[in-house]
């Protein structure tokens, strides 16, 4: 998903998730990696994270950021946005994991896993077959 | 959560059977297996192919959204699991009888009606359930003779939703894009003699109210070979309303405007054209004149009393009729009742819960469709599917899941089958249905050729 890992043996850099129980985990990634990369080469149990494998085909891998840490994290695409605007308690400092890549300059930043209970308010656009609008 | 020991289980293993092979059934799997360091869990599934509507349902050229059997196939594969294909419960086993072999059951068999639209001429050649249609491009065995009539220029679709648009996207896209999914060889050679070229996505609500959401009305925007036909007017007085609107909601308005703002109904170069119509609902589907199909469609025409999400559609008296050989309705799906013993709102449609707890009935529990209606994406499936394995861990760690009186699983279950002569797929089983359908589909460039017959698939699974 991120640009060639040819940057591997650079120094890695240290970044900060916190789980749903609200536990902070921290490890170390690839400059290059996406995120979802760093989750997974690192065992991160995240339930259901990342389901369709950094594709870009669910918002199961949506991460929100601190705002000056947000602002770092390079642009954003149209197909990320629509994907992310299915995400449960989307805030404005939300992306996709699978889509924002590391970098030296993130170094020391946090990344918080968004609670995923079931948001009734939500179902309306998430909606597939019922069309009875 | 989920990790604590528990103190009062005698019964090592706790079995839980889960009716159902589609991802609700799989993501509840997962997380009790996960939860729980003994719990056995037995899934059954009606057909010998399990993932449900990852396989019939979501649209052949979405691979990406399928790579979801991945996990369902590390869960399967889990030694606390078990996969049995080919059951229909209710008919070959009734709930009654996996009750009494497990200590819990979960009900996640998903949606397998749909809503009619009872209005004449509903049952005229040339209208189809989008259920149906899907299900013919997909490959499910019920569907394959369907034969849909192409041979029409304009298909309506009734119903806005993401199933409305997949079917529009199938209906227009280039063969090109199409042959190199896994779509039916049948339903491709179909599709490459149709004479659709417009279609129509029509909603009883307006613009403001789609169902729909902006992946798949952007692909539609992008469609090759195609140029969006939509109405002006029909976004008068829309975009004042989008500032105070959920962002969500707003970029899919947004971007519904742009394209009917940009309608190149003049520019003509593209062949197939597609298009929402708003605040119309079905009145009668209008038929030749030799009363044998359908010709047309009489739409009344709605105005809206209300706003936002809850606006109400009510009939002007005005009608408007399109001509047009294919409607399909894609109004929405609809769960059934598969046995007597489960409770059942008839209403609407879902089996009645809490939390994913069916109320007076200890020991059953549903997840998925049928416990939260035919709507959302497999991540709401997911996390629902979640909440429901959470309620029963709960329930086993606070004694209100009866659990000490150890329970013979599935060794109950396959002497039953034997009897009955229903011979189960195993998941190893189904691995040799998965290795045929990719050994024809390499033969003709395509990921998989599906085995589109139960007698085929079984022949497969237990060659
Ligand atoms: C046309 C279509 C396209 C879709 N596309 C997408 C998409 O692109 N992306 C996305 O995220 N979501 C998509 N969805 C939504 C997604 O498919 C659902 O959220 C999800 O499949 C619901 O899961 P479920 O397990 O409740 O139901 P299902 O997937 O229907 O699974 C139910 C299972 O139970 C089995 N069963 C039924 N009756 C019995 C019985 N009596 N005994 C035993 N087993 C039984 C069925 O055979 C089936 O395997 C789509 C849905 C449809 C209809
Ligand atoms: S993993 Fe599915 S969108 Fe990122």
């Amino acid at each position: 998903s991120c640009y060639a890992r040819a940057l591997r043996s650079e120094n890695k850099v240290t970044v900060h998730f916190v789980n749903r129980d609200g536990e902070k985990l921290t490890v170390k990634g690839n400059p290059g990696d996406s995120l979802l990369d760093v989750i997974i080469d690192q065992n991160l149990d995240f339930d259901g994270f990342g389901a369709c494998e950094g594709t870009l085909a669910c918002s199961t891998c949506h991460l929100i950021f601190e705002e000056e840490v947000y602002k770092q994290l390079g642009p954003i695409t149209d197909e990320e946005m629509d994907m992310l605007d299915l995400a449960y308690g989307l805030t404005e400092t939300s992306r996709l994991g699978c889509q924002v890549c590391l970098t030296k300059a993130l170094e020391g930043m946090t990344a918080r896993v968004p609670d995923s209970v079931s948001d009734m308010r939500q179902s309306d656009i998430g909606t597939t077959t019922s069309s009875s609008s | 959560t989920g990790l604590r020991r528990l103190a009062s289980t005698t019964d090592p293993h706790p079995r839980v059977c889960v009716i159902g092979g589609g991802p609700a059934g799989f993501y509840t799997a997962q997380h009790l297996l996960k939860s729980h360091p003994a719990v056995q869990v037995d899934i059954y599934e009606r057909l010998p192919i399990p993932f449900g509507l990852v396989r019939f349902g979501v649209a052949p050229d979405h691979p990406e959204v399928k790579n979801v059997i991945n996990t369902f196939t590390q869960t399967a594969q889990h030694k606390r699991c078990s996969f049995y294909g080919n059951v229909r419960v209710g008919k070959d086993v009734s709930v009654k009888e996996l009750q009494q072999a497990y200590h819990a059951v979960v009900l996640s068999y998903g949606a397998e009606g749909n809503r009619r639209l009872g209005i004449p001429g509903e049952d005229l050649t040339g209208v189809y359930p989008a259920k149906d249609f899907v299900g013919w491009y997909n490959g499910l065995p019920s569907n394959k003779d369907l034969k849909p009539d192409l041979s029409s220029e304009t298909a309506v679709i009734l119903g806005q939703g993401n199933v409305a648009l997949d079917v529009a996207r199938i209906l227009l896209s280039p063969l090109d894009i199409l042959k190199k999914t896994d779509i039916t060889q049948s339903s491709l050679d179909a599709l490459a003699a149709s004479k659709v070229r417009r279609v129509l996505i029509v909603g009883r609500r307006g613009p403001l109210q789609v169902a729909c959401t902006i992946k798949e009305l952007r692909e539609m925007v992008n469609l090759p070979g195609t140029r969006p036909d939509m109405e002006a007017r029909e976004f008068q007085g829309i975009a004042e309303a989008l500032k105070d609107l959920p962002r969500p909601r707003k970029r899919l308005t947004e971007l519904m405007i742009k394209t009917a703002q940009q309608n190149p109904a003049a520019e003509g170069a593209a062949p197939r054209q597609w298009g929402f119509r708003f605040l119309r609902s079905p009145v009668e589907v209008l038929p030749t004149s030799d009363l044998r199909k359908a010709a047309g469609i009489r739409l009344a025409i709605n105005q809206l009393e209300g706003s936002g999400e809850h606006a109400r559609a009510v009939a002007t008296g005005e009608v408007e009729d399109i001509e047009c050989g294919m409607v399909i309705n894609s109004i929405g799906y609809r769960s059934l009742p598969i046995d007597p013993a489960v409770p059942f709102d008839p209403h609407r449609a879902i089996i009645p819960n809490m939390m994913g707890r069916v109320p007076q009935a200890a020991g059953l529990y549903c997840s998925g469709w049928v416990k939260r209606g035919p709507t959302g994406v497999i991540a709401t499936t997911m996390t629902d599917s979640f909440d429901t394995a959470r309620s029963l861990i709960q329930d086993m760690e606070t004694g209100a899941l009866e659990i000490s009186a150890v329970k013979p699983g599935s060794q109950a279950i396959a002497p039953l089958l034997l009897k009955r002569g229903v011979r189960p797929v195993s998941f190893s089983a189904w691995e040799k249905i998965d290795a045929e359908e990719m050994k024809r589909g390499k033969s003709v460039g395509k990921p998989r050729e599906k085995l589109l017959d139960v007698e085929e698939m079984l022949k497969a699974a237990h060659s």
